[in-house]
């Protein structure tokens, strides 16, 4: 093994570093924050994802620390085209001051959800949400005028850090019982039978750290605040680049590293292990999220508990485990992303247009731009899994593999519990859509009577672009189900 | 053939958002009329009605087993075709609307549409699909065009719809991981554990009987017919509340035999009690259109009674009975919602009994005495012959339910005759002497030839099964016959 060898197998993590540095180096020229740094940086990304389509098939390097398989390669490809709309959302926000930081810093966190994505050892796992997690930190306090966007950068660097500690720590027991740091050799390692006192606190304080990223209940405290004071961008980032990441490593962890401690999280047939664990997260977060989401009327804040119910019904695979389970997982995550990407796009417009995030700023905007209504209202109906949306099938898919996986409908409390929920989700996304598309100026306080909003073509087009994946998605799962089903050993 | 029903639609639906305003109610005309024409034609031409014979069959998501798997058998023709028609006499009364009619008429061809494909699907997934692609489209007609209490009635119709999905999400994914297909002939082949039928028919069931107005869970239907634009009532009781009836005749009966014998008398108990108080409730309301609500679920009762029967002529009369009411609801729901509330702005039964309709809107009484008598169950409509072949049923599954529910035709008699005395044949003479605000008859404009046509249509077909229901019948009772649950 040459340094060669590993910078081509790393090319994408390279490519990406590159761009982040001279992103860096050409904010500190340009003050005056043109739209060179954007520019660069959306070509850095597409560059890293051309890199990833060169990548071998197989690679493994240093017991585990750099693992190519297809699963990876897939899923590098969906963080950088999550930063790459990033770097589009973040392209009309204004920001006067150090774009170029804004840029390196998301190109950064890209680089750690790539590591996350494409590790399958401990130590690396912990650097790339450490990694991740720093940068995000600041791109969350990025905007230093708004005190809200302070908060929501303190908020999540707190919590963060505590939710790091307990991971770093329950990994130390891991690494004490079974010494070793690789996940395949710790799946080998852990047998079937009852488990270790040790272990057990281990393997919680892991999934502790795990439930903070994806904002499950109750370690979700953080998401509110941080989804409506921080930056849009920084916001859709986190909800959604980190969370794919996330969701695909705690998959790995769990599938492989913990795999023979499942347990089991049927209703009369519950054995201990780290599936019930996550089924009470779940539980918790559906119920949690939905009902807290019903109260509220800012939109940001709004999706915010939406994602921590879909954290709940995302772990719903994991629960379930298996090849099937994971792969639904992994569609429903990733199509959530994008939803999430499309839908803090249309937030991010709106508050520059109207001047702000809550329920009332989105009265008849129908009027105002019928491409930004129609869009918004694809991404909620997909978000609350009406067909023949995405989101739809991503739940039919989650709930078939989690029915499947208990014995004798073992996992139907869970099912229920989550479709109730869902069921629940539907009025509070009716409510944003109802504001869409009420009539002009019967509750509009700030009255400037239907002024149609103006968007670029960039925007349009991304905007377009995501609304009809989401679309297409629903129609044919299939062009993504395939491509997850092949990936998954 | 019958498949293009869906296609036509959906591209009428797609081409109306590219296309300016003004061709919006012609476009929306000839896609309701080409599916008309298509599932008309597919009707009079099917040859085998007695099996649900595939039409196309293509994969889908093969991991899943999903497919794109379309079907028809003499039930799914006779819906397809009383939704063309309904289809089409919606768009003629939606003729004038000019609030955003791109979108209204949108709307309105998805909730066509997806109730096209409910009738066809053969794939449980596809079903569910078409089935919760309505729902949506619902609320926008309501909560947009939609008049008293819009925003209360749209989210209500909604929530109800969504919960009845659920709970049918909740079944489907059971069923699909139980029997591992999710094609509904395979799934009717498969023997479910006896254990797994108890629960999952009930909740099957219930889950679209919501939409079909089973009590208790009623209540969306009123609220909602009330406030929804006219075409928008149309559909609801014409065709969305059938789409309810029909899964549970399609899906939930035929998946789960064992589970609808041994829930088979709860089912009629529910529909008995709908029959009754739905048209007590009727009987007390002041709304012309509250009225035509609770009648429909008055009516949606009998489709229930004559399902639980699980004989031949009971479930026959079932389907003929949701044809027969989707024709008559739409026409009482036409003439109280467009030719009379569009017109005096008013559907108290008081003021509208002092306005001497009769006079002003010679038409709109002629149509409302036809509905009427067709709602009542006079023979020579076709109320009386669905009505009768479900009693006809009934009388050998549960003889008492019959004597109750003649009762509850009494008293259908009872609020029908007293909305048509209300409406257009008050005593206008002794009244109008007390009360000075007699609405002058030169200030309603007179009916429109497009709402002549969409009535006259309507009125037509109701003659016709009413005189002639051996046209229904003969490819009803066929499929009906081939299902595996009858006693």
């Amino acid at each position: 093994m040459n340094y060669l060898d590993l910078l081509k197998l790393a090319a994408p993590e390279v490519v990406v570093v590159v761009t982040a540095l001279v992103v860096l180096a050409l904010g500190l020229m340009a003050q005056r924050g043109t739209g060179i740094c954007s520019a660069v940086a959306a070509a850095g990304l597409l560059f890293a994802a051309a890199a990833v389509l060169m990548l071998p098939q197989h690679a493994t390097l240093f017991g585990g620390m750099l693992v190519i398989t297809p699963l990876t390669s897939l899923f590098k490809i969906i963080c950088l085209a999550l930063a790459f709309f990033t770097v589009i959302l973040a392209r009309g926000e204004s920001t006067p001051r150090n774009r170029g930081e804004y840029f390196a810093l998301l190109l950064l966190a890209t680089i750690g959800l790539m590591l996350l994505v494409g590790s399958e050892e401990l130590l690396m796992i912990f650097i790339g949400l450490e990694l991740t997690g720093l940068s995000l930190y600041v791109m969350a306090g990025f905007d230093k005028s708004d005190p809200r966007s302070a908060e929501a950068g303190l908020k999540y660097f707190l919590f963060g850090s505590t939710a790091s500690a307990f991971t770093l720590f329950g990994l130390s027991f891991v690494y004490g019982v079974c010494g070793t740091t690789g996940l395949v050799a710790i799946g080998q390692k852990i047998t079937g039978g009852p488990i270790s006192p040790l272990l057990a606190a281990g393997i919680v304080m892991t999934l502790i750290g795990f439930a903070f990223k994806i904002a499950a209940a109750p370690f979700h405290l953080w998401a509110p605040d941080t989804y409506q004071g921080a930056p849009i961008p920084s916001a859709a980032f986190i909800a959604s680049g980190s969370k794919v990441a996330s969701f695909v490593v705690l998959g790995k962890i769990v599938l492989v590293g913990f795999g023979p401690a499942h347990g089991s999280a049927a209703w009369h047939g519950l054995i201990a292990g780290w599936s019930p664990v996550l089924a009470a997260l779940a539980a918790l977060s559906i119920v949690i999220g939905n009902l807290v989401a019903l109260a509220q009327s800012n939109v940001r804040r709004l999706l915010a508990y939406s994602a921590v119910a879909h954290a709940g019904y995302t772990l719903l695979g994991l629960v379930a485990g298996g090849r099937e389970g994971f792969g639904a997982t992994l569609f429903y995550t990733t199509v959530y992303a994008f939803t999430l990407v499309g839908a803090f796009g249309v937030v991010a417009l709106v508050r520059r247009e109207i001047g702000g995030d809550d329920l009332s700023h989105f009265s008849a905007l129908r009027s105002r731009s019928p491409l930004l209504a129609g869009c918004m209202a694809i991404f909620m109906l997909s978000l609350a899994g009406l067909p023949p949306l995405a989101g739809f099938f991503g739940k039919f898919y989650l709930f078939s593999a989690a029915m499947r996986a208990g014995e004798n409908h073992g996992l139907l409390w869970l099912v229920a519990l989550a479709l109730l929920g869902s069921f629940v989700s539907l009025y509070y996304y009716l409510a944003v859509l109802k504001a869409i598309f009420s009539e002009p100026g019967t509750d509009n306080q700030n009255s400037e009577p239907s002024s149609s909003i103006k968007l670029d073509f960039l925007q349009e087009l991304s905007l377009t672009l995501l609304a009809a994946g989401i679309v297409l998605l629903g129609l044919w799962p299939m062009a993504l189900v395939a491509r997850i089903a092949a990936s998954l050993p | 053939m019958i498949a293009w029903t869906i296609y036509l639609t959906f591209a009428g639906a797609l081409l109306l958002l590219c296309l300016p305003r003004p061709v919006a109610r012609w476009i929306a005309l000839a896609t309701a009329l080409a599916g008309f024409g298509t599932s008309l034609m597919a009707f009079f031409t099917a040859l085998d009605v007695g099996t649900f014979a595939t039409i196309i069959r293509v994969p889908w998501v093969p991991p899943l087993g999903m497919e794109y798997h379309l079907a028809a058998d003499g039930i799914s023709l006779t819906l397809a075709l009383v939704t063309g028609l309904t289809a089409v006499s919606a768009v003629l009364f939606s003729w004038d609307v000019d609030h955003r009619p791109n979108e209204f008429f949108f709307w309105l061809l998805l909730v066509i549409g997806g109730s096209y494909g409910v009738f066809l699907s053969a794939d449980l997934f596809l079903l569910f699909v078409f089935y919760e692609l309505v729902i949506v489209p619902k609320y926008f007609l309501i909560a947009i065009w939609g008049s008293t209490n819009k925003e209360y009635g749209a989210m209500k119709l909604t929530l109800y719809s969504f919960l009845g999905g659920t709970l049918v999400f909740l079944t489907i994914v059971a069923a699909y991981v139980t029997a591992g297909s999710l094609d509904l002939h395979q799934l009717s082949q498969y023997k479910f554990p006896l254990q797994f039928q108890a629960w999952a028919f009930p909740v099957m069931f219930l889950g679209f009987a919501v939409l079909a107005g089973i009590w208790p869970l009623h209540t969306w239907a009123p609220t909602g017919h009330v406030a929804a634009p006219t075409a928008g009532s149309m559909l609801l009781a014409g065709i969305v509340m059938k789409l309810g009836a029909y899964s549970a005749l399609r899906v939930a009966m035929n998946l789960f035999p064992d589970g609808f014998l041994m829930w088979s008398k709860w089912i009629a108990l529910l529909g008995v009690i709908g029959i009754v108080y739905a048209a007590a409730v009727a009987l007390r309301q002041r709304d012309l259109k509250f009225v035509i609500g609770y009648s429909s679920v008055s009516h949606m009762g009998f489709v229930l009674l004559g399902l639980a029967t699980a004989n031949v002529l009971g479930i026959g009369g079932a389907v003929l009975q949701m044809f027969s009411h989707g024709v008559i609801a739409a026409l009482l729901f036409a003439v109280a919602g467009r030719m009379i509330y569009r017109r005096t702005h008013t559907r108290d039964l008081n003021d509208l009994s002092r306005m001497r309709l009769t006079h002003a809107l010679p038409f709109a009484a002629f149509s409302f005495v036809i509905a009427s008598a067709a709602s009542m169950g006079i023979p020579g409509f076709s109320g009386f012959a669905a009505e009768i072949t479900i009693l006809l049923g009934t009388w050998k599954a549960y003889p008492l339910a019959v004597l109750i529910t003649g009762a509850g035709m009494v008293l259908g008699a009872a609020f029908t005759l007293r909305a048509l005395k209300k409406t257009f044949f008050s005593d206008a003479a002794s009244l109008s002497e007390g009360t000075p605000s007699v609405t002058s008859d030169e200030r309603l404009v007179p009916i429109t030839f497009p709402e002549k046509l969409g009535a006259c249509l309507l009125i037509f077909a109701t003659l016709v099964i009413g005189l002639y229901p051996k046209l229904l019948l003969d490819r009803i009772l066929p499929a009906v016959e081939a299902m595996k649950f009858l006693k």
